[in-house]
This record gives C-alpha cells, structure tokens and sequence, in this order.
C-alpha cells in the first residue's frame, strides 16, 4: 500500500508543529523520517494515526483521501504502530496482548485464545520472529516485547508501519535484529515508516531519508549521504561527530577501584570482582551491553549501592562504604543514567535543579537560607555558558526537552570543583546538536585534569570519548583495551569474549 | 514458510563502514553537498550558522500569567468553593419544607416555588454570613464583628492541623494521624497545664512546649518506622490514632493520671490560670492568643519550604525522592524531620483546643475531627502555607456559620457538612471542575484559537 501525506500541517497555538509536509511512502520501502527531538516527526505520525487531527493537508493510501478519526480508523485502514514506549500489558500473555482491542470471541462470551495463538504462531514463523505466544511479556527481554509489538500491528493486518525511534531501547544486537526484521518486512511488501535520530541506523536499512527540521521538510537524501552530511542537514549547521580532542596528559592514577562487588537488592550479584584504576585527565569508556553491571558500577562510586564489597579510593582517600553526600563533597560530580528519575526534579524550576546538590552549605545556603540572589545569579550564568534553550531560568526543568534537560544536570556537575567525574550515558536520548557540546564539555573536563569516567551503550559515544576502553560482560571486566580499538573487536568483547591479543591496562 | 534462522546475520565485521564517528574523516565538513537535495527555501546553513531555536518563542508575558492562574491550582480551589456552594444551595432549596409545599403546585403557581427556593437559599447563605462574619442586625460594632471572631476562633486549630498535614504532603507523605497527635498534645499540654504551678507566661510556654513536642514524637514513630522499615506512614498514623485514642481514655479514666480528682467521669480538671492562651479581644470574645500562634505558623512554614534549605530539600524529596537520594540528600531523616514538624504544627491544634478554646478540662472528644478536617483544608489550601491559612478560615466560618444556618433558618447541619465533603470531591477532580468552567487544561496549547477567529467573522 502506498501512503502519502500532502501538505500536512498542524498547529499548537503559536506553534506550528507540522509546516506543509510532504511524505511518499511506497510499498515495500523502508522510509527514514530523520529529525532532531522535536522536529515534529512524532506529531506528524500521530496524525497519521489519528491521534490528532491535521489543521491542513490529507492523508492518502493508495490515492484515495482518508479520514482518521481515531487509531481505530487509522487500523483499519491497515496504518500500525510501534511505539517507542511499548503499549503492553506486561502480565498477559503474548497471545493476550495480541488480540487486545479486537477480541474474538467463541459461543457463550468466551474469548478465543486459541485462534490468538495461531495468529501469533502464524506471524511469528513467517518472519522468523521466534516468540511463544504463551510467554508473559514481563518475562521477555525488551527486543522481544517489541516483535510483539510488530505481531500486534501485523496481526491487524497493517500494510504500512511505523516505528517511532524504535532503537532507543535496544541493545545494539537487538538493534541489529531489529533491522533485520525491518528488511523482511520491506520484502513482503510493507511500507514501513522508520523514525529515528541515530544516523548510523538510518544509513544501514533506509530506502530513502526525508529530513524533518523545526516542523518542516528540509531536505530527502539518499541512504548514501555521508553522516556528516545527514547530520548538518538534520541540525541545520555543520555538526562535528568527531569529538576533537588531544592526546591525554595523563596524570596520577586518581580513582583506584580495587576488587569490587555489587550486591544488589535481590540478592545478585551484579558487579563480581572488578578492579581498574583511571588517571588524572584521562577518560575510561565503559563499554557493554545494557544491564552488564555499569549502571551497578556507577551507582556503587558515587555510594549509592548499599551492598558492596572491595575498596573505592579517590587520590588515597577512601570512598567505600562513605555516604553519597560525602562523596559529592569530596569532589565526585555524577550525571546519572536516567536523568528524570535520577537526576532532575521535574517540578523544580532550572535554578533549584541546579543547587540540588549542594543544599547543604556554601554558596547557596547561609545560615539555614537559601541565598535566592546568589543562585539566581549563578543559574542565569549557567543557563548562558551551558547553552539552555529556555525561557528563563525559573521554568520548570520538565518543560525542557531531554538534551536540554541534560545539559541542566551536565552544568550543575561540572561547576563543582571536580576531582572525578561519573557520568552515565550522558547523551542518552539528546538530540544530535547537544550530544555534540556535552562530548565537548566531557573533554573539557578531562582536559583541565579530571579522571572521567564515561557509561555508555553507544559504541559510538565510546569511541568518540574512550582514552581507554573497559568492557564489562555480565558484571565482570572482559578487558581494557585502548581508546582506538576496532569497532568489531569492541563487539566481540561486548559479547564476552576476551579478546587474542592481550588487554592493555 | 519458515525462515528458522533468525535474524542475527550481521556479524560485527560486516559494519566497520562507521569510521566517521571512530574518527577518521576529517571534522567540521562543510555544508551538505551531491546527495543531498535541499527542497527547503531556507538553504542548509553551513558551519558559521547559528543555531535554529530549538524552543519557540514564548507567547506573551499576560498570555502567560493569565495560563498560570486559570490552570494554576489556586484557581481550581476556588471554584470547587464556588461549585460546592452551589450544589449546596441546590440541597437547600430540596430540604426546605416550604419549597416542597410550594412544588406540589408547582404547575398551577410556578412562580411561588422559585420565590420560595429563593428565600430558602437566599435566607440560609444570609444567616450563615451573619454566623460567621458580621451580623448586621446586632445594634453595635463590637456585638455585629463577633461571628467574625467565632469564625478565627474555629479556624485556629485547622489552620495549625492543616499546616501539618500540608507539610508531610509536600515531603511525599499522608499524615492521617492528626486525631491521634492532637489527643497526645492535648495530654501533654493539659497536663502541665492543670498538673503544674508555675509563673505566668513561662506556665504557658512550657504547655505549648509540653503539648507541640508530645505530638511531634508521636508522629515522630511514624516517621522512623518508614525510614528505617519501610512501614507505610498511612497505615503507621492511622493505627497511632487508635493507640492515641484508648491510651488517652485510660489516662482519663485513672486517677492520678489525666482525671479530675473527686471525680468519676473521665474528664480533667480545668486549667489552671496561668497556662490559658490570653484571648485576644477581651472577654466577650472567644478569640485567644493561639489564633496568633496559627498565624506565627503559618509564617514559619513558608520560611521553612520556600526559604530554607531543609525546605529545599523536604521539596526535593517529595517530588523526587530518587533524584534527592542522587543527589546527597538524606531521604530517610527528611522523612523523620518531616513528621517530627508536621506532628509538631498539628500538636499546636491540639493545645490551642485545650489552653485556648476548652479550657475548663477536657475529654477524649477533645480533637472534634479537626485532625481529619486538617486533610480537607490542606488540599483546600494546595499544601502551601498561605493557602492552608485561608482554607482553614473558610472551614472555620462553616463551623461558625453552620450553627447560625441551623438555627436561624432550620437547614439540617449536614448541608454544611456535604458541601464541605463537595469542596473535596471537586478539589480531587480537577478536570471536572475545568470542564464545567471551561478552562484550559495544565500543561495543554491553546487550541481554540482558529474557532474564535471564525466566529468573529460569522458574526460580522
């Protein structure tokens, strides 16, 4: 089936979200719509399936004019999606959350499981999917729940399909089975509409790429448009992906992590033994797949993992078994994994986000107040120097979008006098232009003689960074290899296999 | 029709393509070239561009105030007030005997009917104006302003709870434990009220003291066991009520303990003289000295969320409690303060009903639901200090003005008491109250704006 939108706009008050967006969507092709956060790609895919309402333009399948009401409509019409946050019900089955919504039943009001079962078994061989209609979506991992996802919208008979950033939270195999599956899809002749704004997905499946900024169409490119080009076209200014960057000056060892051991709430034992030392301005990419101990790591250096065995020290001083307040005050700034559970109160303006690490004391508290003059001043400044887009400093950080929101978190750390910096995924779902100036930042900091270390899933992001690499592997460290190691090396270890030639520590 | 292999095929050397990023190509390239075929009007900038604005310009600073108090919260109080009366008037207008004669011809005389559901509601919103803020047929000021003081003299102890309750609200908890908070305060406070001799002034502060600290350590437990257990401070508090409630009939049962002695029933002696909260207006007034303290409260509650830093961090933790934890801040002893102040506020209720309003001893009824009026006025009031202080004296002049409703027109107590309960229900669903007044919702862009422009031109 054909899709095509003309024309479309949509209006939030003053904003216009969507500007006269053309689209052309054909059968068995895998469409890239690519655009920074907030570009408007999601708001165009929501009025193609009928969550709002278009201000102007149509919506054509197959050249005739549709008219979408609702998601029910837009199903009907043979539109599915998947969603970036999974629309499941995790304690049903498969095969339950298959048929929710279009329930068929059998004499006496009884539901028909079995015909469920069959349809999930049905899709699931034909692509190759490998899903037991009868497993609780619970119990699958991510990559799993989101084939689901894809039976649903198949099972619905949809003939053309759209993933809303589909790979934010996937690991990069999942990722790459993701794509493959998108590739068999596109074989049996499904439009598919691929929303992303990582350009190495794009580059590797997409048949033809429109670029969406601010709400309008800015440009198509072909799948073989460098990133570099796809990123300025995207951002609207030539984009530096490489991080630039020095060799390191490196200094004393400054974070000695000796045999280290997380225990975490159930009983697992998730960091096992690790060991690793960083020096004064030098950054240590820690590599692996998501749910490989890094996250546990972390939280155990800044003393938020109350079960830990093995010493943490910091220019000789010992950190283990400290409290989080008296690490931070020891100079250990921390940019968590997620920062709006973690790292931000959603409802705290920008200014008091950025003292909330240090309400203890000097400068922003004397005596028991919080000295509003002094941290107005002070956010105002880091609003500047941090690049927040905003309306002021007194919005609540909710309101943000995630790279600026991330940028609030990355300038309350690194104003503190540091002596070593965590940061854990720092650019996780930002938008190109901000990954770009908190790269810049993190080096920064390793310049002026910090010890960074650097959590990531994105291979990407740790090349761009490493000095050296640290790949973790089911809680234990496969090996540290330098900052220049081989993508498919790096892979390898990601997957637990320690590589031939000897691990540099 | 089966593929059994899955999708697995790309090995990792089959992508190493990716050297961009690794770093070989050299940085800053120059704008976009071949591939890319721009079809915007707007060329790709290159390099020296500036950044497109990410967000877009704010709308106007009066657009933007006018959002903030029609979707504020403030404003949704308000008008679950305005509501409530309303529904009220309704159950007035039904419940008044001449309305129902009137209706029974309702279809021969219609007019009789509306003349006497306005009299009936007309004549009940009057006498409880004149029950709980000035009654003008009284000959002279000082008798015309005394519902008025009635009004503060209810308020004081709901103002005092509701400021708890707010304050445990704002640091992530539900204190439910004002009744059983506000009998420890009483005891205490009333023991050393009635039970010591001491100079005056200092007799009182000491009973205030006893009183506050008594409830503060009560609620205290609560506080502890959900920062060292876990134990849900809901559940905690409201079991303390009852621990609180047969504790304090014992003591007043006992001899020695709480009961007047040469007396049987379980009730104190009256406080001695030099404990007595002073009133404020003289004799003829009920108002007393804890009205004061109320308000001495409600200023130290403001500084204490919107200035201090352990409001800071009481803030951060009821908002965030991860993010807090993250961020250094000591969840669990924010938990304990946090109740240890709220058990104190709602002890101020306590001892103002006991130095201040009954001062001639008191019994286990001596809380008259005012810890779970507390609840209603902190959600009333948006747990803000100010808010909570004009809440409780709206709740205030329902006590004052219910009575006067009572007996001057003869609407049933209860009709006070639902609209009071409406006020909740409205205040809890907010949509509700937004959607019969029309009001954009939080968070939402304003949509109507095409619709209106189409309308002037039809109506031109």
């Amino acid at each position: 089936m054909k899709l095509e939108l003309r024309g479309i706009t949509k209006r939030f008050g003053s904003l216009v979200a969507n500007d006269h967006i053309d689209l052309t969507v054909e059968a068995g092709e895998i469409h890239c719509l690519l655009g920074e956060n907030g570009a408007g790609k999601s708001t165009l895919m929501n009025v193609l399936y009928g969550l709002y309402q278009a201000d102007e333009g149509e919506i054509l399948l197959d050249d005739v004019v549709q008219h979408f009401a609702g998601p029910g409509d837009a199903m009907k019409a043979g539109i599915g999606m998947v969603h970036q946050h999974f629309m499941l019900i995790p304690v049903f089955t498969v095969a339950e959350n298959v048929m929710l919504g279009h329930e068929s039943t059998k004499a006496g009001g009884f539901l028909d499981l079995q015909a469920a079962r069959a349809k999930v078994r049905e899709i699931s061989d034909r692509f190759g999917f490998d899903v037991d209609p009868d497993a609780l979506v619970d119990d699958l991992p991510v990559g799993v729940q989101q084939r689901v996802e894809i039976i649903k919208a198949l099972s619905r008979d949809a003939k053309v399909l759209v993933f809303d950033e589909p790979t934010a939270v996937l690991t990069p195999q999942e990722t790459d089975e993701l794509m493959a599956i998108m590739r068999q899809l596109r074989e049996s002749g499904t439009a598919i509409v691929f929303i992303t704004h990582k350009l190495r997905e794009v580059r590797e499946v997409a048949d033809r790429i429109t670029v969406v900024r601010l709400g309008k169409v800015v440009g198509e490119a072909s799948p073989t448009a460098s990133n570099v080009e796809l990123a300025s076209l995207m951002v609207g200014r030539a984009v530096e992906l490489t991080v630039q960057k020095d060799p390191p000056k490196l200094g004393e060892p400054a974070l000695v992590v000796e045999g280290l051991s997380v225990i975490d709430h159930i009983g697992q034992l998730v960091v096992n033994d690790v060991s690793f030392e960083v020096r004064r301005g030098e950054i240590l990419a820690v590599a692996g797949v998501q749910g490989n101990g890094q996250t546990e790591l972390t939280e155990a250096l800044v003393g938020l993992q109350p079960r830990v065995q093995g010493s943490i020290s910091l220019d000789g001083e010992v950190l283990s078994g400290a409290s989080v307040r008296k690490i931070l005050d020891s100079g250990v700034g921390f940019v968590p994994e997620d920062r709006n559970e973690d790292g931000l109160v959603g409802e705290f303006s920008i200014a008091e986000n950025l003292m909330l690490d240090r309400s203890n004391g000097a400068p922003f508290v004397k005596a028991a107040n919080v000295q509003r003059g002094v941290l107005e001043q002070f956010a105002t400044e880091k609003v500047a120097e941090f690049d927040v887009r905003t309306p002021g400093i007194d919005t609540k950080v909710g309101r943000l979008s995630g790279g600026n929101q991330q940028k609030v978190v990355l300038a309350r750390e690194l104003s503190r006098e540091l002596r070593l910096l965590v940061a854990a995924q720092p650019t996780r779902g930002v938008d190109v232009g901000s990954i770009e100036f908190i790269h810049k930042r993190i080096v920064a900091a390793r310049d002026a003689g910090v010890p960074v270390v650097v959590v990531s899933t994105e291979l990407d992001e740790v090349t761009a960074l490493a000095d050296r690499i640290m790949v973790m592997y089911r809680g234990r460290i496969v090996g540290i290899v330098p900052g220049d190691t081989p993508r498919d090396v790096l892979g390898l270890m990601m997957a637990g296999e320690v590589p031939a030639e000897g691990a540099a520590a | 029709m089966s593929d059994p292999q899955p999708p697995a095929q790309p090995e990792p050397g089959a992508e190493p393509v990716e050297s961009t990023v690794g770093g070989a190509e050299p940085a800053a390239a120059s704008a976009p070239k071949a591939t890319v075929t721009a079809t915007d009007t707007a060329p790709p900038p290159a390099g020296s561009a500036k950044p497109a604005p990410a967000d877009v310009e704010p709308p106007s600073r009066w657009a933007t105030a006018f959002r903030e108090i029609v979707t504020g919260n403030a404003i949704i109080s308000v008008l679950a007030v305005v509501l409530a009366l309303i529904v009220g008037a309704v159950m007035i207008a039904f419940t008044d005997e001449r309305v129902q004669e009137a209706a029974v011809y309702f279809f021969a005389r219609p007019g009789d009917t509306f003349v006497a559901v306005w009299e009936s509601v007309s004549g009940a919103y009057v006498a409880f104006f004149q029950g709980s803020i000035y009654n003008f047929r009284r000959p002279d000021f000082i008798a015309g302003i005394r519902p008025l003081t009635e009004t503060l003299t209810f308020a004081t102890p709901l103002i005092a709870a509701g400021l708890g309750v707010g304050l445990a609200f704002r640091v992530g908890m539900f204190n439910i434990g004002g009744r059983g908070q506000m009998l420890i305060a009483a005891s205490a406070a009333g023991w050393v009220g009635f039970g010591f001799d001491l100079p005056w002034g200092i007799h009182m502060i000491v009973a205030v003291l006893a009183g506050m600290i008594g409830a503060a350590l009560w609620a205290g437990i609560a506080g502890l066991l959900k920062a060292r257990t876990g134990a849900h401070e809901v559940i905690v508090t409201i079991m303390l009520n009852y621990v609180a409630l047969y504790l304090v009939q014992w003591m007043l049962r006992t001899p020695g303990l709480l009961q007047a002695p040469g007396s049987n029933n379980p009730k104190t002696p009256a406080m001695k003289e030099n404990a007595i909260l002073p009133e404020l207006l003289g004799p003829q007034f009920n108002l007393h000295f804890g009205f004061i303290l109320a308000i001495g409260a409600t200023v130290l509650v403001w500084w204490i969320l919107n200035r201090s830093s352990l409001g800071f961090k009481f803030r951060a933790v009821g908002e965030n409690p991860n993010a807090a934890r993250v961020a250094g801040i000591n969840v669990k002893s924010m938990y304990v303060y946090a109740m240890l102040i709220s058990g104190a506020l709602v002890g101020l209720a306590g001892v103002s009903q006991v130095l201040g309003t009954v001062t001639t001893g008191f019994s286990s009824g001596i809380d008259a639901g005012i810890g779970f009026d507390a609840i209603t006025v902190a959600l009333l009031g948006r747990s803000t200090p100010w808010g909570i202080l004009a809440a409780g004296i709206l709740f205030g002049a329902f006590k004052a003005g219910g009575f006067s409703m009572q007996a001057a027109e003869g609407v049933p107590i209860d009709i006070v008491l639902v609209v009071q309960s409406l006020i909740v229900l409205f205040i809890a669903a907010p949509p509700l109250v937004r959607a019969i007044f029309r009001l954009p919702a939080p968070g939402s862009t304003p949509k109507r704006q095409r619709p209106i422009v189409t309308k002037e031109m039809e109506a031109k």
